[in-house]
């Protein structure tokens, strides 16, 4: 990306955000959304079921929704404050915010819907900015092409290079990259690094992607209806997870209510049924004792496929099925297996392949002991 | 006769047009965007002209012009004249009447921008001014020219409410539909004819215009200059 230089007052500042807002008749979220969170420099990404609150919290920053209390700080200026009674119009408040449908001008070329957001600043500047801002977004040879014209990536990267170019003290992103294919995503994830890099402004990234997250989260922060659940490093907050939701938002496709059956303290396991179904689990043993139901997640891409009853392994979980359905997700197969409860695994296309696996095969789920993780 | 009928009926349906452009193009933002809950009430009386009898329209405001009126009064006061029979009587009656003609379109228009287009327009720092004429009125301006061109076309054609307010005055409030009807009354029916054919054709041609312009796909062809 082509240099510029960043205004000091830009680099320092932090997003302070505590919102308050009642569900209203007719609502579709029927909570109370109470969120409050810091967000300093650098990428914070909000994570969450959708109807969690995410959008809300965005809005809200952004002045397109008024909270019901509650205050949002940046670099100790207030954009709104209940209790002082400040709430700027969104169009004073110099926050950047891309629309999860973009909403690029129609009727305005690429140049055009770029330097929208420059009025106020002297043409000359003008110019120097939406040039450079075409030119690192890669965007340049499209300057006068209209929005319907472009492909979804340059879309894309059109409306970022409009936001952006305007310099905003914070920026907020509402599952920017939900529409586009795997290369796509990456560059653009590289751009909005390379930019984050230079610019360090508060950025509030929305996304359900576990990927996204690892690629651009400093921080995340997940919501739950309309509370925030857990806060920290992606690492931690995915790898651990201790909350329930959490850890079907990390991924963990497979949820199961589970009841122990036995336990084998010398084997540091436990054994426990999936409720209404005969399959057995071996999971790790819980220090909770007097507790027997429980709730147990595994990862799609944590599950092996055999073809025929495995021997010999450490995997204590050997699961016999039917496939019951095999979809193609862009570069891997997501198949459901029927062992009496259903499992959900991912595999790849040349897997199938070898396997020979269509719908109704007879196949064996191998699970190791730890990839079965307790949830509370 | 005919052509001064014809010149009065031009002037008045470009007079009246632009007054209600002027005065639809707020009218619209309000009854757009407004969350008044009263605003139902607005759109109600907006409508009206449509479905009340011309006469009825005509009689009231021709009442409301009158020496009676406060109206009224304070117009001879200004111009020591009145306003019943005179060429600005018939525009004010006229706006009245074509006002749905113009405003709805355009309210339609308006409303139908997508919202997030102007959020996203709030967000990059514009004023609902700038919003309104970058974003707004460009992304609508078929609806706000077939506002205009509808309510050219009513007013050409008009005539209870002309009758009532204007009453038949050559050169003064004489439009060519009065004089048609004056002429059947005569019972010269050439001449009434000859006006009568002249309005149709005048009225389809503007119509023939205004659908020609918009291409099959629903998009229009008049652009933001």
């Amino acid at each position: 990306m082509a240099v510029s230089e960043t205004p000091a007052a830009i680099s320092q500042s932090a997003l302070s955000v505590r919102v308050v807002k009642r569900a209203a008749d007719g609502d579709e979220t029927p909570f109370e959304l109470h969120a409050e969170f810091e967000a300093a420099p650098g990428t914070t990404v909000l994570f969450g079921a959708s109807g969690a609150g995410k959008t809300t919290i965005l809005d809200s920053i952004a002045g397109l929704q008024t909270p019901d209390d509650g205050s949002i700080l940046i670099s100790d200026a207030a954009l709104f404050d209940f209790a002082a009674g400040v709430n700027l119009p969104p169009n004073r408040r110099h926050i950047g915010y891309l629309l999860q449908t973009l909403a690029l001008f129609p009727h305005m070329s690429v140049e055009q819907n770029v330097r929208y957001g420059l009025a106020n600043v002297d043409p000359a500047e003008q110019e120097r900015r939406v040039g450079e801002i075409l030119e690192s977004f890669r965007i340049a040879p499209l300057a006068r092409r209209r929005p319907g014209e472009i492909s979804g990536g340059e879309r894309q990267r059109v409306a970022l290079a409009r936001t952006l170019v305007t310099r905003p003290l914070a920026l907020l992103l509402d599952e920017p990259l939900t529409a586009l294919d795997a290369a796509t995503k990456a560059r653009i994830i590289e751009d909005l690094r390379a930019w984050n890099q230079q610019f360090r402004i508060p950025i509030l990234y929305v996304t359900h992607d576990r990927d996204e997250v690892f690629a651009l989260g400093e921080r995340m922060i997940v919501l739950e209806n309309g509370r925030i659940i857990a806060q920290g490093l992606p690492h931690d907050v995915l790898h651990r997870p201790e909350l329930e939701s959490v850890a079907q938002l990390a991924g963990f496709e497979n949820v199961f209510d589970c009841y122990v059956i036995e336990r084998h303290p010398e084997q540091g396991t436990m054994s426990c049924r999936i409720t209404g179904s005969p399959v057995e689990l071996e999971v790790p043993l819980t220090r909770i004792t007097g507790r027997n139901s429980l709730r147990v997640g595994m990862r799609a891409g944590d599950i092996m496929v055999a073809i025929a009853p495995p021997q010999g392994l450490s995997a204590r979980n050997v699961i016999a099925g039917e496939v019951a359905s095999l979809e193609r997700r862009d570069a891997m197969v997501v198949a459901h297996v029927d062992c009496g409860a259903i499992f959900e695994v991912d595999l790849t296309p040349g897997a199938v392949q070898s396997l020979s696996l269509s719908v109704g095969s007879r196949v064996w789920l191998v699970i190791k002991t730890y990839s079965c993780r307790i949830l509370q | 006769m005919m052509l001064q009928a014809l010149a009065l009926t031009l002037r008045l349906a470009v007079a009246v047009s632009l007054i209600l452009l002027l005065i639809s193009l707020p009218l619209a933002y309000w009854l757009a965007f407004s969350r008044w809950k009263g605003k139902f009430l607005a759109e109600a009386m907006v409508s009206l002209p449509i479905v009340l009898p011309p006469t009825v329209l005509g009689f009231y405001v021709l009442v409301a012009l009158g020496p009676q009126s406060p109206m009224g009064r304070w117009y001879q006061s200004l111009t020591g004249h009145g306003l019943a029979f005179t060429f600005t009587g018939l525009v004010i009656g006229s706006v009245i009447y074509s006002l749905p003609f113009s405003v709805q379109p355009m309210t339609a228009a308006f409303a139908s921008v997508d919202h997030t287009l102007l959020d996203a327009s709030a967000i990059l720092g514009a004023s609902r001014w700038r919003t309104f004429w970058r974003i707004i009125l460009p992304l609508s301006f078929p609806g706000v020219m077939t506002g205009f061109v509808l309510s050219f076309a009513h007013t050409l054609g008009e005539f209870g409410v002309v009758l009532m307010i204007g009453g038949n005055i050559p050169g003064a409030t004489q439009t060519v539909s009065i004089l048609i009807y004056d002429q059947v009354q005569a019972l010269n029916y050439r001449v009434a004819n000859e006006t009568a054919l002249l309005l149709l054709v005048l009225c389809l041609v503007l119509l023939t215009l205004l659908y020609a312009l918009r291409r099959h796909d629903g998009r229009s062809q008049w652009t933001w200059p």
